[in-house]
């Protein structure tokens, strides 16, 4: 059967109408298809590959820059949401990648993370429904200064700490962020010899990358549901405390959680992650992130250490990137989804009566135009 | 210290398991041969008199190339005192299922034998990329690596090959292939980066030999920062 061109042009002329132009949408298919998640970027295509997600998805994707790093560059994050028709307050989920310079499949799964939403959350309707009650907080790479470092040539590539400069009397850069946080700062698990790599630095937040996420996060904490900071490598879920000694409040429903999004990521690719604390299945230590992040009151707070078990470590091939990153993935999602659905009682859905037309439903609205005109045309005979 | 039942989850199994995976390589392991430990079923441990600690261990070693697995069973000591000596290790393991290396090995002896001119680096590479025909030197550095992270290992420490920085072949010598290995090792507990040489030498019938190593420093003042704009 041939269309008329009549009925071609007419249709077009109504999709077109109906608001909906191809360019905004196929912009924002193009950044995630240009794009390769499955290799590993320097820093400076990562700034150009925010900018484009945050230009190509207007309606779920804006940035924000929080602060410096030592050496002056903008530490960025991207915030994942949706509008929320009621105009409530949404609750915030923080992610953070790329704390220590050379787990490169940590800032590769943020990318991977934030691209996956961005590709699949319009077919996707709890997802949508979740980042219509959420604000995702995802930063790439918290230690820019170490990463770029980690990129300069061959024997800097397994640097761990940030580039802040030595102290008097030494000649060794870098203090190690995930031990400078204000979370029994100093107490275990710590060096105070600035060339080694577990140096906490001069005091808790002296280091300008750790006190940016303290200070950004700090103000949004009451409606923090949920804090995931993410490492390589090991394969382990790590709760709350470092300190041997501590435990958080709600130890019980951490592991549980823990223990589910573990078993998520195993039905990926059949690896296996371990679940517990770090001076249970890692070792004991002081002035985490994630440590923080709880003892400031956000109740979920997991460090994620990624592949492998160390026939790699650090230096995780390209080719599993994206099962790494697949995994992961499906373990914060059942953490996200958690949280999501107990603050939300179960998920129901907000008041959908849509006063404000989102671009989902405009899109919606178009099809439903087409095919409703398809069905004219066919049924009227126009077709020859 | 943990002692007694141990979770076989939980760091002082996983550390001590460790240490049966070095002690297996340095037996056992070759450039196409190289274990891993791959799962801690169940562990015990308990003081020594006079000194020391003792782990019975049961675990699973994965084979890299193969990637069979095979159950064995150990016991860790690690004797205590003020200077750190290395631990004892006996081990065994269901039937260290000779899948036949040998054709593959005496391929690559042949090669290199005849022709004594490896020179590689950085295995792997930034990318975690090895060139294939470079992976059995891969493997044989990280067999070589095994002796030496067996001598140092300790209850609060978890070793693993890094890279090879890297391997230059030296002339052959008693029908040994002979290799200069610059090697990373890290270090799980203080996270370091540990650089070590070796002079290996390896053959079909010979097996893999440390026969010397040395530990260097870590040069501090050479990592000024390059220009990074």
């Amino acid at each position: 059967m041939k269309m008329t061109l009549e009925c071609w042009m007419l249709g077009l002329f109504l999709l077109i109408n109906s608001g909906l132009t191809s360019h905004s949408l196929g912009e924002g298919l193009q950044s995630t298809w240009r794009y390769d998640y499955t290799k590993y970027h320097p820093m400076d295509e990562i700034y150009g590959w925010m900018e484009d997600v945050e230009r190509g998805n207007p309606e779920l994707v804006s940035s924000a820059v929080y602060g410096h790093t030592y050496e002056g560059r903008n530490i960025t994050l991207l915030k994942l949401g949706l509008e929320n028709s009621e105009g409530r307050e949404k609750k915030v989920i923080w992610v953070d990648c790329g704390i220590h310079a050379r787990e490169w499949i940590a800032p590769a799964f943020c990318q991977w993370f934030v691209k996956q939403i961005v590709d699949t959350y319009k077919s996707n309707k709890k997802l949508e429904q979740m980042l219509q009650n959420l604000d995702i907080y995802v930063t790439p790479v918290i230690n820019v200064d170490g990463y770029i470092f980690t990129w300069a040539n061959d024997s800097t590539r397994l640097w761990r700490k940030s580039r802040s400069a030595p102290p008097p009397e030494s000649s060794c850069y870098g203090v190690d962020l995930n031990r400078n946080f204000n979370a029994n700062w100093g107490m275990v698990g710590v060096s105070f010899d600035s060339c080694a790599n577990t140096y906490c630095g001069t005091s808790p937040g002296s280091e300008p990358e750790a006190k940016a996420v303290m200070d950004f996060v700090a103000r949004m904490v009451k409606q923090t549901l949920c804090f995931l900071t993410i490492h390589s490598a090991g394969q382990l879920i790590l709760l709350p405390y470092g300190h041997p000694e501590i435990s958080a409040p709600n130890y019980n429903e951490l592991v549980s959680v823990g223990q589910a999004a573990a078993e998520e990521m195993k039905k990926v690719h059949g690896m296996n992650y371990t679940v517990g604390t770090s001076p249970q299945i890692l070792y004991p230590n002081s002035g985490s992130s994630r440590d923080w992040a709880r003892l400031i009151g956000i109740p979920f707070s997991y460090t994620f250490e990624l592949r492998d078990k160390g026939e790699f470590s650090h230096l995780l091939p390209e080719e599993q990137i994206q099962p790494a990153c697949e995994e992961a993935y499906a373990g914060a999602l059942s953490i996200i989804t958690y949280v999501h659905d107990k603050a939300f009682n179960n998920g129901t859905p907000p008041n959908t009566a849509v006063t404000v037309m989102g671009f989902t439903s405009l899109f919606r609205v178009a099809m439903t135009i087409w095919s409703t005109f398809m069905a004219v045309c066919l049924t009227a005979g126009v077709l020859v | 210290m943990a002692t007694g039942k141990l979770n076989p989850n939980h760091y002082p199994a996983q550390r001590a398991a460790k240490v049966v995976q070095h002690y297996l390589n340095t037996r056992y392991g070759s450039p196409y041969r190289v274990f891993f430990l791959h799962r801690v079923h169940s562990g015990n441990a308990e003081d020594v008199a006079d000194s020391g600690r003792k782990y019975q261990l049961e675990i699973s070693v994965q084979d890299l190339i193969s990637t069979n697995t095979e159950k064995c069973s150990a016991e860790v000591l690690f004797p205590g005192g003020e200077q750190q000596r290395s631990p004892h290790v006996q081990a065994s393991c269901e039937e260290l299922r000779k899948i036949d290396t040998k054709a593959q090995e005496e391929a690559l002896y042949q090669q290199y034998k005849t022709n004594p001119s490896l020179l590689a680096a950085h295995l792997p590479d930034s990318y975690g990329h090895i060139n294939p025909e470079m992976k059995p030197f891969w493997h044989l550095g990280a067999v070589a690596s095994s002796f030496i992270m067996l001598n140092e290992s300790t209850e609060n420490t978890l070793f693993n090959m890094a890279q090879v920085a890297n391997v230059t072949q030296l002339a052959t010598e008693n029908d040994q292939l002979r290799f200069d290995y610059h090697i990373l090792l890290h270090e799980m507990v203080s996270q370091d980066i540990i650089h070590w040489k070796l002079q290996v030498s390896w053959s079909p019938s010979g097996g893999v030999k440390v026969l010397q190593m040395e530990q260097l420093p870590h040069c501090h003042h050479c990592e000024k920062p390059p220009n990074t704009n």
